[in-house]
């Protein structure tokens, strides 16, 4: 809602400067957006009067005009608009004079004729876009007097953000009685007095939807002046309202809503064919609307029918066949209230929005129809003329809003807002409001005024009451409740924890959108089911990630292709997969890692990341639960992964994630450069971990014995990890893998692993007797199981 | 004889002396001790042959044999010990390293700015006894919408520039459906925060489709407008780490009343008016409220018995003010050489 300070002022005036003004309406909770001024900066221009115009000798399109400006003598100013005539009243901007944009106005010289000042447009002065010709002013413009002053264009054009609650406030009467409200000064309403009609024509209205408008109030009016054009005073006020003026009829309307609120609308009569129906839209009926789009009505729209068709949408805009035009000489004037319930979410489902539809949506006072109606004839007849026929009311009282009292505890007041008010000053603030206040034992008995559907609860009335009295003066507690040690269990994993842990190995951590292109997500998670938005900003963020590696690696992309070739990065989130029991949202995290191993040195040549660095990362991850020992790496498969790269992380047998080197073909795909190493993990079965239990230090020597073995290459680490643990788990105390190696002195399909094992009793010094048979032992079981062969 | 034995050992001695002083290392070193001090060294040897001596003459012969044996014995230690000095600055010299080249091995990364801010709000609230929870991203209409008292239609709904899946399903417009979440499961007292992703269907310049909230809720039997405003004035002021001017602006959510938005006196100019805070001076960084009656009753606790606050903030208005970024919609960038300035 913007409007004119000047205009407010009319309405109340206290005793305050814009700037405050503006305060208190933001501090009331009417949020004042912004305050600008009403004309741009200019001085020098006057009104003056075009006595007579001569043709330029030498131009064509120019003219020279004798203009009095209120001296001694006429001055000759050189004019190139088209609709420049002897006898307007137009504004002068004479030598000297400064417009917008600082353009001075100077003696010139046209074609060889001099100017003595300038002949100004509206948007010459700053008062519109864009003019075609100069401004013309009324013939009883006042002759010499300085234009800005003339138009009180010194004026501020105040812009307030209204919350959806504070329909009563999206006219410049409820504003002002808020500013009223404020200041402690009297409200000094435009008076409204009824208009005696001239003829007794009536126009038949029936409400056929009557909880949807249960009032509807009409009027005829004969015999308007077709050429009349809306007062400048008036179209001033619009323009500071932020209205375009387009019409006698529809500025006049337009104006009663922006200074009552009430949306209106004007019907060219001849165009109504017999009465009003206000009633459902039949589904798949037609309307024209004015703004010159077709709109294929549904059964659920309330319209504005005549005997034969639908002529507007009800509350939201107008049809285009029934609408006031150039031609029209009688009008049906309409001023109804639509229900709330009637009008949200209507116009918004026919791609619309209008000063109207905002307006009914949010609630138009019910008893403000009359009224807005005889303003609205007042103001018509002044500009239009016409013979008013008399107000047609037709209402269904039992569906219109009745003012319902509330009661208010003042005990609860006090227990809310947490501080303790007179009684008096709660009295006074809700009397201040138009509030109709009854006293009871523990309290009031209070009903809102009409206009204010935002009442409807106790709770309602004791935030009016703070905001009032001002949310500044309510205390501040420092007495917060009493709070309780949290649970908290101590094997949950943390995700905290996790993330400082990576960042400490060298990630840093991103944040990706939620939803990515169906292209990566079908490269990454091929055939993988997903959510798909509806209403997606772009195709590129229309499907709901179901893993977290299309962002990491959109992420690497948009890095390398900023010479950024060493990534490492990770993400925690939600992804959204569809399981047997419908969508799942289960947190993860995962990583990814491209590039060199460590940054760039002077000591060490670049080494290429490879997947056992990622793991470490990974294991790193799986110590925090306690629980490494319960942990897996399985040889796996995955789309997006090299096949002899990829494991699938489990816990006691279930699947908790996947580590791997990017499939080779994908990674070019993507245009990314250098083996890329990925990793994902369920947060859910990372929890619970186990607990640390104690064990005792043994306190005898701890012994070394090194075995290099040959094996057969496929035989993996882990087959040969357990074998040893399974024959030697009292004694050993550690297993060191020092040396992997195949290649010369070594027999194709074979390779040597050097073995460190630390071998300990918790009850004895270790003979060499006891570890040379433990030893003997391994050795033996590692051959028959595995077919191992100690190396020479 | 006696001379002649005299003789001999102070010339012994002095040949020692000599061959010690010219000893360049612990071998040459070693090798002038068992010349002389050996087993069969020279002035062992002398001693051997003190028994050859008249008898008369012994005692004082040995005297001087043996002092001779501790001068050069004194003389070895003396070398030995100048000699280890000297090897051991030139070890020190030669081991000399210039310690301003870099270190050796894994910088660490860093948190998103956002995360960083989000633990910083959350760590603050848990000190104030404020759990933490969460909630689905993917939400439904009832707990996005209908139990936050903001029925179908409603101006607020539309407000809220919703991602829909389907009629039912929709991306949460804010933390607050966790609100509800936590209501529905847990009797009050409670105390909690949920942060989290939140999403709008609104992309320019100063909006990006995803970003983040901490939504806050405390119930009790004894709560008011003045204990929130005390606890959000403690976290402002501590999220900030400097003493604020705080503005309680009467607003409208559907689901608090009184509502308020909080304005901070602007941090980038102290409130004397810049870019930032358009000239104001003042910064809306919160909403907030408390419980409004229905939304109590929406999940079944009595409005009459309990009472209740809840807020709400976006996390990357406050990062951004925290650390001075001008533009929302690099933090979904991920440019490293942006993330890499959070360490």
């Amino acid at each position: 809602m913007r409007f004119s300070e000047a205009w407010l002022r009319e309405w109340v005036n206290p005793p305050v400067d814009t700037q405050r003004l503006a305060d208190q309406l933001s501090m009331a909770g009417l949020e004042v957006d912004a305050v600008e001024p009403a004309a741009p900066v200019f001085s020098g221009v006057r009104v003056g009067h075009v006595l007579s115009i001569e043709p330029h000798p030498d131009a064509a399109k120019l003219r020279v005009c004798s203009v009095d400006v209120g001296e001694d003598a006429p001055l000759q100013i050189i004019c190139g608009a088209a609709n420049v005539a002897a006898d307007m009243k137009v504004p002068v901007a004479t030598i000297g004079a400064s417009l917008p944009g600082n353009f001075k106005i100077k003696r010139a010289k046209l074609r060889g004729v001099e100017s003595f000042g300038m002949i100004c447009s509206a948007s010459e002065l700053g008062l519109a876009e864009s003019s075609d010709g100069i401004l013309p002013l009324p013939a009883d413009a006042p002759l010499g007097e300085d234009f800005r002053a003339w138009l009180a264009l010194d004026d501020q054009c105040i812009e307030v953000d209204l919350t959806p609650d504070r329909g009563d406030c999206l006219g410049l009467a409820g504003l002002a009685r808020e500013v009223a409200v404020i200041n402690r000064v009297p409200l000094m309403p435009t008076a409204i007095k009824p208009i005696e009609p001239v003829s007794d024509e009536r126009f038949s209205v029936q409400l056929l939807a009557p909880e949807a408008c249960p009032r509807y109030v009409c009027r005829v009016i004969r015999g308007i002046d077709p050429s009349a054009t809306t007062p400048l005073w008036m179209r001033e006020r619009l323009r500071r309202g932020g209205i375009r003026a387009i019409s006698p009829v529809v500025d006049v309307t337009n104006y009663v809503l922006l200074e009552l609120g009430q949306p209106m609308h004007g019907f060219d009569l001849a165009k109504l064919a017999g009465e009003i129906r206000v009633r459902m839209a039949t589904e798949g009926e037609t309307l024209a609307l004015l703004n010159g789009e077709q709109a294929t009505l549904r059964a659920d729209t309330l319209v504005i029918a005549d005997a034969e068709r639908a002529v507007a949408l009800a509350g939201i805009m107008g049809g285009a066949e029934s609408g006031v035009g150039a031609e029209t000489r009688d009008i049906l004037l309409e001023s109804a209230f639509f229900a709330p319930l009637a009008v949200s979410g209507k116009a918004r489902s026919y791609g619309l929005h209008t000063d109207s539809s905002h307006r009914f949506e949010r609630g138009v006072d019910p008893e403000l129809q009359v009224r807005a109606i005889e303003r609205a004839t007042r103001l018509l007849l002044d500009i239009v003329g016409g013979e008013p026929g008399p107000v047609c009311e037709v209402s269904a009282a039992e569906h219109l809003p009745r003012p319902t009292p509330l009661p208010l505890r003042a005990e609860r007041v006090a227990r809310i807002l947490g501080l303790q008010l007179p009684n008096e000053t709660i009295e006074d603030i809700l009397e201040r409001l138009g509030m109709a206040i009854e006293r009871r034992e523990d309290g009031w008995q209070v009903t809102p005024p009409s206009a204010r559907f935002d009442l409807v609860q106790e709770v309602d009335l004791i935030a009016d009451i703070g905001r009032i009295h001002g949310y500044d003066l309510i205390p501040v507690s420092h007495a917060s409740s009493a709070s309780a040690t949290q649970s908290d269990s101590e094997t949950r994993f943390e995700l905290d924890r996790a993330r400082l842990a990576l960042v400490d190995r060298g990630f840093q951590e991103v944040i990706t959108y939620s939803f990515v292109s169906p292209e990566i997500q079908e490269l990454v998670e091929p055939g993988v089911e997903t959510l798909k938005l509806a209403n997606p900003i772009s195709a590129e963020l229309s499907v709901m990630r179901t893993s977290l590696w299309p962002g990491l690696l959109q992420t690497a992309v948009y890095n390398q292709a900023r010479q950024m070739e060493r990534v490492r990065i990770f993400e925690s989130g939600l992804r959204f997969r569809f399981g047997p029991e419908g969508l799942t949202q289960t947190p993860g995290i995962a990583g990814l890692v491209v590039g060199d191993r460590l940054p760039e040195q002077w000591d060490q040549k670049g080494q290429g990341v490879d997947f056992f660095d990622l793991k470490a990362d990974v294991e790193a991850l799986l110590t925090q639960t306690g629980a490494s020992a319960s942990f897996r790496f399985v040889p796996a498969e995955h789309p997006a992964l090299h096949p002899g790269q990829t494991a699938r992380i489990e816990r006691d047998g279930q699947p908790v994630g996947l580590i791997g080197m990017l499939h080779p073909a994908l990674a070019a795909q993507l245009d990314l450069t250098g083996n890329v190493f990925l990793f994902e993990l369920d947060l859910a079965p990372l929890t619970p971990g186990v607990l640390p239990h104690y064990g005792k230090i043994s306190r005898y020597p701890g012994i070394r014995r090194d075995l290099a073995i040959l094996i057969d290459q496929g035989v993996s680490y882990e087959a040969v990890e357990q074998c040893i643990r399974s024959v030697a788990s009292d004694l050993l105390r550690e297993l060191i893998l020092f040396d992997v190696y195949t290649g010369q002195n070594i027999e194709t399909g074979r390779k040597s692993l050097a073995l460190g094992l630390i071998l300990q009793s918790s009850s004895q010094t270790l003979t060499d007797e006891v570890i040379d048979a433990t030893v003997g032992r391994i050795l033996e079981r590692l051959t028959s199981e595995l077919d191992a062969r100690l190396r020479d | 004889m006696a001379e002649q034995t005299a003789l001999g050992i102070q010339s012994l001695q002095e040949a020692a002396i000599d061959a010690i002083t010219q000893a360049a290392d612990a071998t040459a070193l070693d090798q002038v001790r068992v010349r002389y001090l050996g087993k069969s060294g020279e002035l062992t040897a002398l001693l051997k042959q003190l028994g050859t001596l008249p008898p008369a003459e012994r005692p004082a012969a040995g005297q001087a044999i043996n002092q001779a044996k501790n001068v050069v014995q004194q003389a070895i230690e003396t070398r030995k010990s100048a000699l280890e000095q000297t090897a051991l600055a030139a070890r020190l010299a030669a081991e000399r390293i210039d310690v301003t080249l870099p270190g050796r091995g894994q910088m660490p990364g860093g948190l998103h700015p956002v995360t960083r801010a989000l633990r910083r709000i959350e760590r603050l609230f848990a000190n104030a006894g404020f759990a933490v929870v969460e909630g689905p991203e993917v939400e439904d209409a009832y707990h996005n919408f209908a139990a936050l008292n903001i029925p179908e239609h409603h101006p607020a709904r539309a407000m809220h520039d919703t991602f829909y899946f389907d009629a039912e399903r929709l991306l949460r417009t804010h933390t607050s459906p966790v609100q509800i979440r936590v209501m529905e499961e847990q009797a009050p007292p409670l105390k909690v925060i949920a942060p989290g992703r939140v999403y709008r269907c609104d992309s320019d310049l100063t909006h990006t489709p995803m970003f983040h909230q901490v939504e806050g809720l405390l119930v009790d039997e004894q709560v008011s407008f003045a204990d929130l405003k005390g606890v959000l004035y403690d976290f402002l002021t501590n999220f900030f780490e400097r003493d604020l001017k705080l503005r309680f602006r009467p607003s409208y959510f559907p689901f608090t009343e009184p509502s308020a938005e909080v304005d901070i006196q602007c941090v980038m100019c102290d409130g004397d008016g810049c870019r930032v805070c358009k000239q104001t001076g003042w910064l809306e960084v919160l909403g907030c409220g408390m419980v409004y009656p229905e939304v109590f009753r929406h999940v079944g606790i009595d409005p009459e018995r309990h009472l209740g606050y809840a807020f709400g903030m976006g996390v990357e208005r406050l990062a951004m003010l925290r650390y001075g970024i001008d533009d929302i919609r690099l933090n979904f960038d991920n440019d490293l050489r942006y993330l890499r300035q959070f360490r």
